[in-house]
Protein backbone atom coordinates (compact mmCIF):
# COMPACT_ATOMS: atom_id res chain seq x y z
CA UNK A 1 0.00 0.00 0.00
CA UNK A 2 3.20 2.01 -0.57
CA UNK A 3 1.99 5.36 -1.97
CA UNK A 4 5.49 6.88 -2.13
CA UNK A 5 7.14 4.04 -3.93
CA UNK A 6 5.48 3.66 -7.45
CA UNK A 7 5.82 0.45 -9.15
CA UNK A 8 7.68 0.42 -12.18
CA UNK A 9 5.65 1.68 -15.38
CA UNK A 10 7.64 -0.90 -17.13
CA UNK A 11 5.43 -3.69 -16.20
CA UNK A 12 3.10 -3.75 -19.24
CA UNK A 13 1.29 -7.20 -17.95
CA UNK A 14 0.82 -6.83 -13.76
CA UNK A 15 -0.67 -10.04 -12.52
CA UNK A 16 -4.05 -8.88 -10.60
CA UNK A 17 -2.18 -8.88 -7.53
CA UNK A 18 0.12 -6.19 -8.74
CA UNK A 19 -2.50 -4.06 -10.11
CA UNK A 20 -2.44 -0.63 -8.84
CA UNK A 21 -5.74 1.43 -9.78
CA UNK A 22 -5.81 4.72 -8.75
CA UNK A 23 -9.00 6.28 -6.98
CA UNK A 24 -8.70 10.61 -7.63
CA UNK A 25 -10.17 12.41 -4.47
CA UNK A 26 -11.62 15.82 -5.65
CA UNK A 27 -12.89 18.51 -2.79
CA UNK A 28 -16.44 17.64 -2.24
CA UNK A 29 -15.65 13.95 -4.04
CA UNK A 30 -17.94 11.52 -1.81
CA UNK A 31 -17.39 7.62 -2.69
CA UNK A 32 -13.70 7.30 -3.14
CA UNK A 33 -13.33 5.04 0.10
CA UNK A 34 -15.89 2.83 -1.59
CA UNK A 35 -14.49 2.53 -4.67
CA UNK A 36 -11.31 2.01 -3.16
CA UNK A 37 -13.07 -0.86 -0.94
CA UNK A 38 -14.58 -1.85 -4.73
CA UNK A 39 -10.91 -2.34 -6.13
CA UNK A 40 -9.44 -3.83 -2.99
CA UNK A 41 -12.53 -6.73 -3.11
CA UNK A 42 -11.81 -7.27 -6.54
CA UNK A 43 -8.12 -8.03 -5.73
CA UNK A 44 -6.13 -5.09 -6.19
CA UNK A 45 -4.23 -2.47 -4.73
CA UNK A 46 -5.90 0.84 -4.51
CA UNK A 47 -3.76 3.75 -4.78
CA UNK A 48 -5.12 7.19 -3.52
CA UNK A 49 -4.52 10.01 -5.48
CA UNK A 50 -4.85 13.98 -5.07
CA UNK A 51 -6.63 16.06 -7.35
CA UNK A 52 -3.75 18.82 -7.34
CA UNK A 53 -1.34 16.35 -7.98
CA UNK A 54 -0.31 15.95 -11.36
CA UNK A 55 1.51 12.56 -11.04
CA UNK A 56 -1.04 9.31 -11.47
CA UNK A 57 1.82 7.65 -9.26
CA UNK A 58 2.34 4.75 -11.68
CA UNK A 59 -1.30 3.01 -11.51
CA UNK A 60 -2.70 1.04 -14.36
CA UNK A 61 -6.02 2.39 -14.42
CA UNK A 62 -8.05 4.97 -12.50
CA UNK A 63 -11.53 5.52 -11.01
CA UNK A 64 -13.14 8.50 -10.75
CA UNK A 65 -15.74 8.31 -8.04
CA UNK A 66 -19.02 9.81 -7.57
CA UNK A 67 -19.80 12.90 -4.79
CA UNK A 68 -20.44 17.00 -5.92
CA UNK A 69 -16.84 18.18 -6.65
CA UNK A 70 -16.57 21.62 -6.02
CA UNK A 71 -20.13 21.54 -4.62
CA UNK A 72 -21.21 21.62 -8.64
CA UNK A 73 -20.22 25.11 -9.03
CA UNK A 74 -20.49 26.53 -12.40
CA UNK A 75 -21.73 23.13 -13.72
CA UNK A 76 -20.83 19.19 -12.03
CA UNK A 77 -17.41 18.62 -13.08
CA UNK A 78 -16.62 21.60 -14.96
CA UNK A 79 -13.82 22.71 -12.06
CA UNK A 80 -12.55 19.56 -11.78
CA UNK A 81 -12.13 19.00 -14.94
CA UNK A 82 -9.21 21.54 -15.00
CA UNK A 83 -7.40 19.89 -11.92
CA UNK A 84 -3.87 19.16 -12.39
CA UNK A 85 -4.66 15.53 -11.70
CA UNK A 86 -7.25 15.86 -15.04
CA UNK A 87 -4.59 16.83 -17.26
CA UNK A 88 -2.86 13.47 -16.52
CA UNK A 89 -5.59 11.62 -16.58
CA UNK A 90 -6.38 12.69 -20.24
CA UNK A 91 -3.08 11.82 -21.33
CA UNK A 92 -3.49 8.01 -20.01
CA UNK A 93 -6.83 7.54 -21.68
CA UNK A 94 -5.44 8.23 -24.98
CA UNK A 95 -2.87 6.46 -24.59
CA UNK A 96 -5.29 3.24 -23.26
CA UNK A 97 -5.16 3.69 -19.44
CA UNK A 98 -8.13 2.17 -18.45
CA UNK A 99 -10.02 5.27 -16.69
CA UNK A 100 -13.77 4.72 -15.09
CA UNK A 101 -16.16 7.86 -14.56
CA UNK A 102 -18.90 7.25 -11.98
CA UNK A 103 -21.84 9.87 -11.46
CA UNK A 104 -19.81 13.05 -10.88
CA UNK A 105 -16.68 11.50 -12.01
CA UNK A 106 -18.64 10.38 -15.36
CA UNK A 107 -19.49 14.73 -15.34
CA UNK A 108 -15.96 15.05 -15.39
CA UNK A 109 -14.93 13.00 -18.43
CA UNK A 110 -17.94 14.48 -20.32
CA UNK A 111 -16.36 18.40 -19.32
CA UNK A 112 -12.97 17.14 -20.15
CA UNK A 113 -14.02 16.01 -23.34
CA UNK A 114 -12.83 12.29 -23.05
CA UNK A 115 -16.54 11.65 -23.12
CA UNK A 116 -19.02 12.88 -25.42
CA UNK A 117 -22.03 14.50 -24.18
CA UNK A 118 -23.02 16.41 -20.95
CA UNK A 119 -25.41 15.61 -18.01
CA UNK A 120 -28.14 18.50 -16.91
CA UNK A 121 -30.62 18.30 -13.85
CA UNK A 122 -33.17 15.31 -14.02
CA UNK A 123 -36.50 16.25 -16.01
CA UNK A 124 -38.33 15.47 -12.57
CA UNK A 125 -35.81 17.82 -10.75
CA UNK A 126 -35.98 15.63 -7.59
CA UNK A 127 -33.08 14.09 -6.48
CA UNK A 128 -33.13 9.82 -7.55
CA UNK A 129 -31.88 7.36 -4.80
CA UNK A 130 -32.38 3.70 -6.18
CA UNK A 131 -31.84 0.65 -7.11
CA UNK A 132 -31.61 0.96 -10.71
CA UNK A 133 -31.91 -2.04 -13.11
CA UNK A 134 -29.59 -1.61 -16.24
CA UNK A 135 -28.97 -3.68 -19.59
CA UNK A 136 -25.77 -4.27 -20.85
CA UNK A 137 -25.28 -3.15 -24.21
CA UNK A 138 -21.22 -3.18 -24.74
CA UNK A 139 -19.46 -6.14 -23.04
CA UNK A 140 -16.03 -5.17 -24.79
CA UNK A 141 -14.83 -2.59 -22.89
CA UNK A 142 -11.91 -2.19 -20.18
CA UNK A 143 -14.82 -2.08 -17.38
CA UNK A 144 -17.74 -4.25 -19.02
CA UNK A 145 -15.94 -7.58 -20.12
CA UNK A 146 -16.92 -10.15 -17.75
CA UNK A 147 -20.75 -9.06 -18.16
CA UNK A 148 -22.52 -10.49 -21.41
CA UNK A 149 -24.26 -8.42 -23.98
CA UNK A 150 -27.50 -8.19 -22.96
CA UNK A 151 -27.10 -9.04 -19.19
CA UNK A 152 -29.55 -7.66 -16.82
CA UNK A 153 -27.88 -5.65 -13.41
CA UNK A 154 -28.88 -3.64 -10.32
CA UNK A 155 -26.64 -1.05 -8.99
CA UNK A 156 -27.83 1.70 -6.82
CA UNK A 157 -28.23 5.16 -8.80
CA UNK A 158 -28.27 8.48 -7.05
CA UNK A 159 -28.22 11.94 -8.11
CA UNK A 160 -29.85 15.07 -9.16
CA UNK A 161 -27.77 16.13 -12.59
CA UNK A 162 -28.18 12.33 -14.10
CA UNK A 163 -30.17 13.58 -17.58
CA UNK A 164 -27.50 12.47 -20.42
CA UNK A 165 -28.15 14.68 -23.31
CA UNK A 166 -26.45 15.26 -26.37
CA UNK A 167 -27.16 15.93 -30.05
CA UNK A 168 -28.98 13.65 -32.31
CA UNK A 169 -25.61 13.13 -35.11
CA UNK A 170 -23.95 12.54 -31.41
CA UNK A 171 -26.30 10.02 -30.20
CA UNK A 172 -26.51 8.04 -33.71
CA UNK A 173 -22.94 7.57 -33.25
CA UNK A 174 -23.41 6.40 -30.21
CA UNK A 175 -25.31 3.74 -31.65
CA UNK A 176 -23.93 3.08 -34.78
CA UNK A 177 -20.46 2.69 -33.03
CA UNK A 178 -21.46 0.23 -30.52
CA UNK A 179 -20.57 2.90 -27.54
CA UNK A 180 -23.55 3.00 -25.67
CA UNK A 181 -22.39 0.74 -22.62
CA UNK A 182 -25.47 0.35 -20.57
CA UNK A 183 -28.61 1.78 -20.90
CA UNK A 184 -31.78 1.65 -18.44
CA UNK A 185 -33.97 -1.02 -17.65
CA UNK A 186 -37.96 -0.14 -17.17
CA UNK A 187 -38.72 3.27 -16.58
CA UNK A 188 -35.95 6.14 -17.59
CA UNK A 189 -34.95 7.85 -13.70
CA UNK A 190 -33.81 10.99 -15.20
CA UNK A 191 -34.77 11.55 -18.77
CA UNK A 192 -31.97 10.47 -20.22
CA UNK A 193 -31.36 10.50 -24.27
CA UNK A 194 -32.16 6.86 -25.57
CA UNK A 195 -32.26 5.79 -22.00
CA UNK A 196 -28.20 5.89 -21.99
CA UNK A 197 -26.82 5.37 -18.56
CA UNK A 198 -23.47 4.45 -19.41
CA UNK A 199 -21.03 5.23 -23.09
CA UNK A 200 -17.85 4.70 -23.67
CA UNK A 201 -15.10 6.60 -26.14
CA UNK A 202 -13.92 4.31 -29.21
CA UNK A 203 -11.31 2.74 -27.88
CA UNK A 204 -13.12 1.24 -24.78
CA UNK A 205 -10.93 1.75 -22.28
CA UNK A 206 -12.84 4.90 -20.98
CA UNK A 207 -16.03 3.85 -19.45
CA UNK A 208 -18.65 6.80 -17.46
CA UNK A 209 -22.02 6.01 -16.10
CA UNK A 210 -24.27 7.66 -13.22
CA UNK A 211 -24.98 4.47 -11.82
CA UNK A 212 -22.84 3.53 -9.14
CA UNK A 213 -21.21 -0.05 -9.35
CA UNK A 214 -18.39 0.50 -6.23
CA UNK A 215 -21.75 0.07 -4.19
CA UNK A 216 -22.44 -2.98 -5.15
CA UNK A 217 -19.53 -5.29 -4.52
CA UNK A 218 -20.29 -7.34 -0.71
CA UNK A 219 -23.02 -9.38 0.01
CA UNK A 220 -24.95 -7.85 2.63
CA UNK A 221 -24.24 -4.07 1.29
CA UNK A 222 -25.53 -4.25 -2.06
CA UNK A 223 -28.62 -3.59 -4.19
CA UNK A 224 -31.84 -7.17 -3.74
CA UNK A 225 -30.88 -9.62 -5.95
CA UNK A 226 -31.95 -13.30 -6.43
CA UNK A 227 -29.78 -14.59 -3.47
CA UNK A 228 -31.71 -11.71 -0.93
CA UNK A 229 -32.16 -8.75 0.05
CA UNK A 230 -28.76 -6.40 0.01
CA UNK A 231 -26.94 -9.67 -1.33
CA UNK A 232 -26.17 -7.91 -5.22
CA UNK A 233 -23.06 -7.57 -6.49
CA UNK A 234 -22.98 -7.05 -9.79
CA UNK A 235 -20.91 -3.73 -9.26
CA UNK A 236 -17.55 -5.92 -8.22
CA UNK A 237 -17.67 -7.62 -12.38
CA UNK A 238 -16.78 -3.66 -13.16
CA UNK A 239 -13.50 -3.96 -11.18
CA UNK A 240 -12.88 -7.76 -12.31
CA UNK A 241 -13.37 -6.55 -15.58
CA UNK A 242 -10.69 -4.16 -15.79
CA UNK A 243 -7.91 -6.34 -13.88
CA UNK A 244 -8.86 -9.07 -16.63
CA UNK A 245 -8.33 -6.20 -19.26
CA UNK A 246 -5.10 -5.53 -17.35
CA UNK A 247 -3.64 -9.08 -16.97
CA UNK A 248 -4.64 -9.72 -20.64
CA UNK A 249 -3.48 -5.96 -22.23
CA UNK B 1 -11.95 49.42 -12.59
CA UNK B 2 -13.32 47.35 -15.26
CA UNK B 3 -16.38 44.82 -15.74
CA UNK B 4 -17.00 42.16 -18.69
CA UNK B 5 -20.45 40.78 -18.22
CA UNK B 6 -20.93 37.40 -19.68
CA UNK B 7 -23.96 35.55 -20.10
CA UNK B 8 -24.73 31.78 -20.68
CA UNK B 9 -28.12 30.10 -21.53
CA UNK B 10 -29.09 26.57 -22.22
CA UNK B 11 -29.67 25.80 -25.81
CA UNK B 12 -32.87 25.92 -27.12
CA UNK B 13 -32.91 22.58 -27.69
CA UNK B 14 -31.88 21.25 -24.37
CA UNK B 15 -35.06 21.00 -22.04
CA UNK B 16 -34.12 23.68 -18.91
CA UNK B 17 -35.69 21.63 -16.20
CA UNK B 18 -35.29 24.52 -13.54
CA UNK B 19 -36.98 27.20 -16.12
CA UNK B 20 -39.38 24.92 -15.98
CA UNK B 21 -40.14 24.65 -12.71
CA UNK B 22 -39.98 28.59 -12.20
CA UNK B 23 -42.77 28.40 -15.00
CA UNK B 24 -44.88 26.24 -12.80
CA UNK B 25 -44.51 28.62 -10.12
CA UNK B 26 -45.38 31.94 -12.02
CA UNK B 27 -48.97 31.45 -11.73
CA UNK B 28 -49.14 30.35 -8.25
CA UNK B 29 -47.97 34.35 -7.41
CA UNK B 30 -50.88 35.37 -10.05
CA UNK B 31 -48.44 35.51 -12.72
CA UNK B 32 -50.18 34.00 -15.65
CA UNK B 33 -49.15 36.18 -18.55
CA UNK B 34 -46.02 34.20 -18.90
CA UNK B 35 -45.79 30.58 -20.70
CA UNK B 36 -42.05 29.86 -20.36
CA UNK B 37 -39.09 30.43 -18.46
CA UNK B 38 -35.22 29.83 -19.26
CA UNK B 39 -32.97 30.56 -16.81
CA UNK B 40 -29.11 30.76 -17.87
CA UNK B 41 -26.25 32.53 -16.09
CA UNK B 42 -24.77 35.51 -15.66
CA UNK B 43 -21.06 36.35 -15.00
CA UNK B 44 -19.07 39.78 -13.68
CA UNK B 45 -15.09 39.36 -14.53
CA UNK B 46 -13.93 41.93 -12.87
CA UNK B 47 -10.25 43.57 -14.04
CA UNK B 48 -8.12 46.15 -12.61
CA UNK B 49 -7.40 48.79 -15.28
CA UNK B 50 -9.20 49.33 -18.72
CA UNK B 51 -11.44 46.58 -20.06
CA UNK B 52 -8.86 46.13 -23.42
CA UNK B 53 -9.54 44.72 -27.04
CA UNK B 54 -7.52 42.08 -25.34
CA UNK B 55 -9.26 41.47 -22.03
CA UNK B 56 -12.61 40.98 -23.95
CA UNK B 57 -11.16 38.74 -25.83
CA UNK B 58 -9.66 36.86 -22.97
CA UNK B 59 -13.12 37.00 -21.75
CA UNK B 60 -14.31 35.56 -25.02
CA UNK B 61 -11.81 32.74 -24.35
CA UNK B 62 -12.68 31.65 -20.89
CA UNK B 63 -16.93 32.01 -21.90
CA UNK B 64 -16.25 29.34 -24.48
CA UNK B 65 -13.80 26.99 -22.56
CA UNK B 66 -14.60 27.17 -18.77
CA UNK B 67 -17.52 29.75 -18.10
CA UNK B 68 -20.03 27.80 -20.89
CA UNK B 69 -20.40 23.99 -21.96
CA UNK B 70 -21.12 24.23 -25.08
CA UNK B 71 -22.60 20.48 -25.94
CA UNK B 72 -25.56 22.32 -23.61
CA UNK B 73 -24.98 26.07 -23.49
CA UNK B 74 -24.32 29.15 -25.79
CA UNK B 75 -22.59 32.01 -24.71
CA UNK B 76 -24.96 34.57 -25.58
CA UNK B 77 -23.12 38.44 -24.58
CA UNK B 78 -19.43 38.88 -23.81
CA UNK B 79 -19.68 42.95 -22.71
CA UNK B 80 -18.23 45.45 -21.45
CA UNK B 81 -20.12 47.15 -18.37
CA UNK B 82 -20.25 50.64 -18.32
CA UNK B 83 -19.84 52.37 -14.64
CA UNK B 84 -23.13 53.36 -14.45
CA UNK B 85 -25.34 51.03 -15.20
CA UNK B 86 -25.43 46.98 -16.19
CA UNK B 87 -23.77 45.66 -12.97
CA UNK B 88 -25.99 44.04 -9.99
CA UNK B 89 -25.40 44.62 -7.37
CA UNK B 90 -24.49 48.73 -7.00
CA UNK B 91 -27.03 51.07 -6.48
CA UNK B 92 -26.37 53.00 -8.49
CA UNK B 93 -29.80 53.11 -10.65
CA UNK B 94 -32.88 53.96 -9.38
CA UNK B 95 -35.12 50.25 -8.55
CA UNK B 96 -37.71 49.75 -10.38
CA UNK B 97 -40.52 49.87 -7.36
CA UNK B 98 -39.08 52.41 -5.39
Amino acid sequence: MSATEPTSAATPMPGIEDARIGVITFPGTLDDRDAARAIRLAGAEAVSLWHADASLQDVDAVVLPGGFSYGDYLRAGAISRFAPAMAAVVDAANGGMPVLGICNGFQVLTEAHLLPGSMVKNDHLHFVCREQSLIVENARTAWTNEFRRGQQIKIPLKNQDGQFVADERTLDELEGEGRVVFRYDGQNPNGSRRDIAGITNDRGNVVGLMPHPEHAVEAGFGPASAEGPRAGVDGLTFFTSVLSSLVHA
Amino acid sequence: MGRVVVEVMPKPEILDPQGKAVVGALPRLGFTQFSGVRQGKRFELEVDGEVTPEILAAAQEAAATLLSNPVIEDVVSVTEATEDADVAGEASGTPVNA
